[in-house]
């Protein structure tokens, strides 16, 4: 737009078409109608939610706590939590979205309710959230909760950024809630392939939500990635060699790696982009030397990397409490740390089989069809190396080990379907069929979500301080696991019949059944979610009778459980002493679990800043302009970033100190807790007589 | 007393680290500049075409990630293995990256008669 346009339009594009209801008031027909209410009604989902939320905070008076105690925290642990929620929120969302996708293939034939255009955005929305705003900050929650208790550090290496990196994540996910309420996303898949999303095909303000939501995402993982990796190689405790990690960290810190080399191509990719619609640039234009294939090139440079930084942590997951709940140290410990490292060089070699039928040559194509059945092998070692830990383990069947073993039949599945379509041949038949769809959801779903969600069963008491339901916790797990296996079996047979993916609806009467068990799957799944939230809801009534101050409800085996539950801020009182793997299990086996600390000393810690919330809402300003053509708002947040980062590289008076006094005072009050406390054994562990202190067995294992 | 004249030492030294962290770093930030400069300067005035013009552009790049390596990263030559190991695996995955890009690029323009990546 030109200044004289801008002076007409003060703000850009915005007008009272922009909302979900316009359409439907001045052009009635049923269609519209339906469309029209589905999307009003989700938007007013946003907005009452949003309402409902900020009357809770302000009648309960909780404001002032919410914003010492969380917005502004730098806190790892609570940055962590924050993460999960913002998580757990866009997976309703999300997970409503495929739900209602669902509804609308089962009633396929010949049309169905929606709209191509309201299903093509139910399916760009799905995807986009599901990777960037459900899976990313669910794993990015998880690590930051854990992964410096493990190492015996106090804090992140960089605490104000790990707080920027959340909240720019929160303003990316907040652009893509606020595009159900004013104007549409982009309805061009979550990897939003150009010519389509240029401005010459999509001319709306969609792919532009999408574009920065994106770059916000992309940047605040970049930023995690350094974060993480910098902790890691920085603040490990004395004695924590890097072969000494637990798994979970070393999963941690290869995610990390490839989250810092594989993000940067999709912010390129993402402002390339934008320079073709905003400035008229060419880079994946149609005419003028343009080549879209590049953007798919970049975009997949970064996204078969990111599918490996979604399920890494997981592996990582699974490898601790299994490890734990088999009551074994884990099988082929090396082994498993060398099998992460090749999956993160071989990541990043086989994006290109994301675009077999681009038109290369058939070398090509094998070479990377080649690289991407090698992948198989280090998986399929990490498989062998769980199966051997459960091995004449002592196994409790918990909710966390239900998901495990879940995962281990079912991703196994999908590793097979992964290999057949690493083959050229057979990815020529079955691309962009729905084939396609059911191998990666059979993959990020047990792979990614049910290790998050296992991790979250196995963590929580560690960080709220008391166990969740065991009982509404299996049902979930077993909803999940079985939803799962009826909502995508099906879309396995419907690919291989030749359903396209992303298809509206089909005039062939025999996808009916299949389409059908797959909507009773997401029926099954959603009460699956229906049921983590009363649990959640359970649990928080019931919490008195589940405490575990003590810390340690798992038999645990890393450092994170040598500590009370939840962690003091600085969470190690002393910062313990390293010996080997395993090393709360070596302490505890020692009897040198609970050590007295001769004398205390004073904690430094970081500051609460608000450098958070305010780059965060600049952010999201800076993003909403953007969108909407608001020439002034885009300079006037992107001057006030600037400012903002300059003034805080002024400030000096960034930590505080925590008195010797006060940490000898809350560490001999939980040690005297311990004391007092009753170690149960395995057998007891889902009683309330589990208060957190593991009763010391040493089992022979035979070999 | 000697405790105080111990802390004016080191006080001492502590400015006089932070002058040479500060030089460094003005160092470093006009050599970066330098470096973006001439390559734009050299193309805007045409002072070099063709090959020798790309060949020219490349080392300066190089020169260009030596500096940020010395003083932004600062990384020297007696460095950890941590380091050495890092780097290494940066090069491996920037080659992979890089060269296969070009490689899947210039076989479809290739095969598809399409203009090479721009």
């Amino acid at each position: 737009m030109s200044f004289a346009e801008q002076f007409q339009h003060p703000l850009g594009r915005l007008s009272l078409e922009s909302l979900p209801f316009w359409q439907m008031l001045n052009d009635p027909t049923r269609g519209n109608v339906i469309n029209g209410v589905i999307g009003t009604a989700a938007a007013l989902m946003v907005v009452i939610g949003t309402l409902v939320t900020i009357a809770m905070i302000t009648k309960y008076r909780k404001w002032s706590v919410l914003w010492s105690q969380w917005l502004t925290s730098p806190d790892h642990k609570k940055i962590g939590i924050m993460y999960v929620v913002l998580a757990l929120v866009m997976l309703i969302r999300a997970l409503m979205e495929a739900l209602l996708m669902r509804a609308q293939q089962a009633f396929g034939l010949e049309g169905g309710f929606l709209s191509p255009d309201h299903f093509a955005q139910l399916f760009s929305t799905h995807g986009t959230i599901m990777i960037f705003f459900v899976a990313m900050p669910f794993l990015t929650g998880i690590i930051n909760y854990v992964m410096p208790l493990q190492i015996g550090a106090r804090d992140v290496s960089f605490p104000v950024l790990n707080s920027i990196s959340f909240w720019l994540t929160a303003a990316g996910a907040a652009l893509v809630m606020i595009s159900l309420c004013i104007g549409k996303f982009s309805t061009g898949g979550w990897f939003g392939y150009p010519p389509y999303t240029e401005a010459s095909f999509s001319p709306g303000v969609g792919p532009d939500y999408w574009i920065w939501a994106l770059t916000l995402a992309s940047l605040a993982s970049t930023f995690s990635g350094i974060n993480f990796a910098v902790t890691i190689y920085k603040k490990r405790a004395p004695g924590m060699k890097l072969m000494v990690m637990p798994l979970f960290t070393w999963t941690a810190l290869c995610t990390s790696i490839i989250m810092i080399f594989a993000m940067p191509p999709l912010t390129v990719a993402m402002a390339q982009l934008a320079l073709d619609r905003y400035l008229g640039f060419h880079f994946f234009t149609n005419e003028l030397g343009g080549n879209m294939m590049n953007f798919a090139n970049l975009f997949w440079l970064f996204g078969h990397p990111e599918v490996y930084i979604l399920v890494l942590p997981s592996f990582g997951v699974y490898s601790e409490l299994i490890s734990t709940f088999s009551g074994k140290s884990l099988f082929g410990y090396r082994s498993m740390v060398i099998a992460t490292m090749a999956i993160v060089a071989l990541s990043f070699a086989v994006w290109m089989h994301h675009f077999f039928t681009m038109g290369q040559s058939a070398n090509i194509n094998a070479v990377f069809g080649i690289a991407s059945m090698l992948i198989g092998i280090p998986t399929g070692v990490k498989i062998y190396d769980w199966m051997w830990t459960i091995f004449r383990g002592r196994v409790r069947f918990t909710v966390p080990m239900i998901y495990s073993i879940g995962f281990i039949y079912l991703f196994v599945l999908g590793g097979i379907t992964g290999i057949l379509l690493a083959s050229p041949t057979i990815d020529y038949q079955v691309h962009n069929t729905v084939f396609l769809v059911a191998h990666f959801h059979n993959v990020a779903i047990p792979g990614a979500l049910f290790g998050l969600l296992a991790g979250y069963h196995f963590w929580f008491p560690k960080a709220f301080g008391f166990r969740l339901n065991e009982r509404m916790g299996k049902v979930s797990a077993f909803c999940w696991i079985f939803g799962f296996m009826l909502a995508f079996f099906p879309l396995y047979a419907l690919g291989l019949m030749g359903l396209p993916r992303r298809s509206v609806a089909y005039t062939e009467p025999s996808y009916v059944p299949l389409e059908i068990a797959a909507f009773l799957g997401a029926i099954l799944l959603t009460v699956a979610l229906v049921t983590l939230v009363v649990q959640l809801w359970v649990s928080i009534k019931q919490r008195d009778k589940n405490r575990v101050f003590a810390g340690d409800p798992w038999d645990g085996r890393s450092l994170e459980w040598s500590v009370s539950a939840p962690p003091p801020e600085y969470n190690f009182a002393v910062i313990p002493v390293v010996t080997g793997r395993d090393a709360f299990t070596l302490a505890k086996e020692g009897g040198k679990a609970y050590p007295l600390p001769e004398s205390y000393t004073d904690i430094e810690m970081p500051k609460n800043s608000v450098m958070g919330p305010v780059l965060g809402a600049i952010g999201f300003a800076l993003a909403f302009g953007l969108v909407w053509h608001i020439l002034w708002m885009v300079i006037l947040f992107f001057v006030a970033a600037v400012v903002t980062m300059i003034v805080y590289g002024f400030a000096r008076d960034t930590t505080r100190i925590v008195p010797a006094q006060q940490v000898q005072q809350e560490h001999r009050r939980w040690l005297d807790a311990v004391a007092a406390a009753t170690g149960i054994s395995r057998a007891d562990e889902y009683q309330s007589a589990n208060q957190g202190l593991a009763e010391m067995t040493i089992h022979e294992v035979p070999a | 007393m000697i405790d105080q004249f111990r802390d004016d030492e080191e006080t001492a030294s502590r400015k006089l680290e932070e002058r040479k962290d500060f030089y460094s770093y003005v160092w470093g930030f006009s050599l970066a500049l330098a470096m973006t400069l001439v390559p734009f300067a050299v193309v805007h005035w045409g002072a070099m075409r063709g090959l020798s013009l790309l060949i020219f552009i490349g080392a300066i790049a190089l020169v260009q990630m030596a500096v940020h390596f010395r003083f932004f990263l600062h990384i020297g030559w007696r460095q950890k293995r941590e380091d050495l190991l890092l780097l290494l695996f940066s090069t491996l995955l920037m080659v992979i990256m890089g060269a296969g890009t070009i490689w899947i690029m210039a076989s479809l323009a290739m095969r598809m008669s399409l203009p090479a990546s721009p």
